[in-house]
């Protein structure tokens, strides 16, 4: 978006963001969208992704195994209500902590390789947790049903039984549910894009990019790039452990499905989609997906005839049969759909073609630009 | 003794499972370099091929008896398949021979997809970096299980075997153990050959045909090959249909064993990559190899002695297994030097 990057840019981008984040209930309003619920999956899940792209968009390593990390966020949050009570600063804490543990030991040992086996190794580490939860590990997680916080919990802080009313997580007596739950979300996603801004333009950020385009140079150079991708790939997981401590608090319990690989795959297309590598993109790729699922899966065969009702029956039987498939229960074949029509035509995602309309409405010759496509092709070579 | 016996029998036929589809897996990888996410998903399709084709032959014929009434006080219905209609009792063996049978159905129905699927989608992906190939396969795959669901519902559906093979034999007796000791379904013992005849097809085929051996050639150097005059991508094209149709095929025959729904070919997906992956990347022996073992292991670690000293240890040994095999023997046990090392 921005051709040229100045502190002066990045302080105007980072305010802009802002506003437009935490002016979200107000111009959303209009699509449909500008209510709580949604709005809370929006940062959310925008967080998540934000932090996927740290690993992904500057290092080029694809983890199919990133939802871990949001289950155990989810995990230890709910843990923390038990235990201490309901207020959210401890469960993010216990959040922090313990996806970071995780992300250290699953990237020390997922990093020594790159590539395609990469990708296995995070999934393979994905599934053993996934299974683990569901299985073996049922007195932490609660198995099939999920973790939830119950009434006849320690909960130190706010103390047990004198509290009867439904189990909300509170902030210092602010209920995190509806607009206040959002703007915790909101903030904590403000913070996470500013340290993402920082992290893009440092000099670890340059770092990273250097291991994407040529890994192997970089070591020829004689530099040790593990502890780099390993910090990233902490990094990113401390984001996806927030995110999850995140859904934990705006509904106080956890299950295992979070931590399936189709989770994880969900991220990756909510990056690509965006433009991974972008500062941008990943947000509103999460958002945008966020949105459709949404409003598509609310769509059934009434409001289908409502809207082709303008259409002679003879067409709009089968109109509304074919469109049938694609809304509703049939959302993930939309979703499935978009995601390769994506990857094919537009593997920048949706900033790579902001990126196009504008060179061509503004004619000037820019940079050759840094397309992720061809960073992504170099790392793999 | 006997119950490790009957613990490498059943891995056996979940092993035959894995080695079909990660032969596949590997043949399209070590032929056009190609990661490809959806090779579950062409699973899922072949089994969705017996469900399909059972579908068709049951179709019924109703024929409504107004003099009789049923308890319910409606006129009795008689409902009759229309191929037992026809055909008398050689459609009622037909109709009980249903999934052998749909093998006919699935080899040029997963040939042509499988054709359609390389020059419409993977043939533009041949340059592309990994991560691209294994993305834009993943939305094939999803895409693919949204259109079974749509069609064949969320649930399993059962599908029978034929009468003749779907008891239990106790095989114990013929090789000298106590009668009732090693009891093992008849169809397993069916899919077992059934898959090692695939495999063994497919090596002959590689191995004693001049298209497999420009395969082969392909395989170990694609450019020489194109040098010497020979048009490889076509050949490449065909390798790929086969290697739908194996996927199909290993899915048709499973029916029996797992009633298929649409994401089993997720389900298989993950564990056939790893299978892959232990048996070495463009690695044909290592990935059948691979794949037997593997599920041979996954059983030795369900049976329930080893699960009370480790916990859990049935959900988790195949992914462990391939952590361990990636860190410390990164090509795989059978993998070539410098092939996906890194």
């Amino acid at each position: 978006m921005l051709t040229k990057v100045t502190p002066r840019s990045d302080l105007l981008m980072f305010v802009l963001f802002t506003l437009a984040i935490l002016a979200m209930p107000l111009w959303l309003a209009p699509i449909g969208a500008g209510y709580p619920d949604l709005l809370q999956k929006f940062a959310i899940f925008g967080l998540f992704a934000l932090g996927f792209n740290i690993l992904f968009g500057l290092t080029g390593y694809l983890s199919f195994g990133h939802a871990v990390f949001l289950g155990v966020g989810s995990y230890a949050a709910v843990w923390s209500f038990k235990l201490l009570g309901m207020n959210p600063l401890p469960a993010l804490l216990f959040s922090v902590v313990f996806s970071a543990l995780f992300a250290l030991a699953i990237g020390f040992i997922s990093l020594r390789r790159s590539g395609i086996y990469f990708s296995i190794l995070t999934l393979a580490f994905a599934q053993m947790s996934y299974n683990l939860a569901y299985s073996v590990l049922t007195p932490i997680t609660n198995g099939e049903t999920g973790l939830r916080v119950l009434q006849s919990d320690p909960r130190l802080l706010d103390g047990s039984g004198s509290d009867t009313g439904p189990l909300i997580s509170r902030l210092f007596g602010i209920e995190m549910t509806g607009y206040s739950g959002f703007y915790f979300c909101a903030v904590l996603l403000i913070v996470g894009f500013y340290i993402s801004q920082r992290i893009f333009r440092s000099p670890f950020g340059m770092m990273l990019r250097a291991v994407k385009s040529n890994q192997n140079r970089m070591s020829y150079t004689g530099l040790n790039t593990r502890p780099y991708t390993l910090a990233a790939f902490v990094i990113s997981g401390v984001f996806a452990g927030v995110a999850g401590g995140l859904l934990a608090v705006t509904d106080p319990l956890a299950g295992a499905e979070r931590m399936q690989w189709t989770a994880s795959g969900e991220v990756v297309l909510m990056t690509i989609l965006g433009g991974a590598g972008t500062l941008l993109g990943p947000i509103l790729g999460a958002g945008l997906i966020k949105y459709f699922e949404n409003i598509f899966s609310a769509y059934n065969e009434q409001t289908l005839h409502a809207i082709f009702s303008f259409l002679p029956d003879v067409i709009e039987a089968p109109v509304v049969s074919i469109a049938g498939l694609f809304v509703g229960e049939g959302w993930h074949l939309t979703l499935g759909l978009l995601f390769m029509v994506v990857v094919i035509f537009l593997p920048g995602g949706i900033m790579e073609g902001l990126n196009r309309i504008s060179k061509i409405f503004s004619r000037s010759k820019p940079k050759p630009k840094f397309t992720s496509s061809s960073q992504s092709a170099a790392a793999a070579e | 003794m006997d119950a490790i016996v009957l613990q490498i029998l059943n891995g056996l036929d979940k092993g035959g499972a894995y080695a079909l589809i990660a032969l596949g897996l590997t043949l399209i990888f070590g032929t056009l370099g190609v990661v490809n996410f959806a090779h579950g998903a062409l699973f899922m399709l072949g089994a969705f091929c017996a469900v399909a084709f059972n579908h068709v032959i049951s179709l019924e014929q109703v024929v409504v008896d107004p003099t009789k009434i049923t308890a319910w006080g409606t006129p009795l219905e008689t409902r009759t398949p229309y191929i037992e209609v026809w055909l008398g009792d050689t459609g009622t063996t037909l109709l009980n021979y249903s999934v052998p049978l749909s093998i006919l159905l699935a080899v040029p129905l997963m040939l042509l997809f499988g054709y359609v699927m390389e020059r419409g989608l993977i043939r533009h992906f041949y340059k592309r970096p990994h991560a691209e190939q294994i993305l834009v396969t993943f939305g094939l795959a999803i895409v693919l299980q949204e259109i079974v669901k749509s069609y064949f519902g969320a649930n399993p559906i059962p599908q029978a075997a034929p009468d003749v093979v779907r008891g239990a034999m106790d095989l114990g007796t013929l090789i000298g153990f106590d009668p009732g000791t090693i009891v093992y379904p008849q169809w397993r013992i069916v899919y077992l050959f059934f898959s090692l005849g695939i495999i063994g097809s497919v090596f002959a085929f590689l191995q004693f045909t001049t298209f497999g051996m420009v395969v082969r050639a392909g395989m170990a150097d694609r450019e020489t090959v194109g040098f010497l005059g020979i048009n490889i991508e076509r050949r490449f094209t065909l390798v790929f249909a086969i290697a739908a149709m194996v996927a199909g095929l290993a899915g048709v025959m499973y029916t029996p064993i797992l009633p298929p729904d649409y994401h089993m070919g997720m389900d298989f997906l993950v564990l056939s990559f790893v299978v892959v992956v232990v048996g070495g990347m463009g690695s044909l022996p290592g990935a059948v190899s691979a794949g037997f073992l593997l599920g041979i292991l996954q059983s030795f670690a369900s049976m329930n002695e080893v699960k009370t000293i480790l916990p859990g240890i049935d959900q988790i040994i195949i992914y462990l297994v391939a952590v361990i095999i990636l860190l410390v023997r990164p090509r795989g046990l059978m993998g070539r030097k410098g092939v996906m090392e890194t």
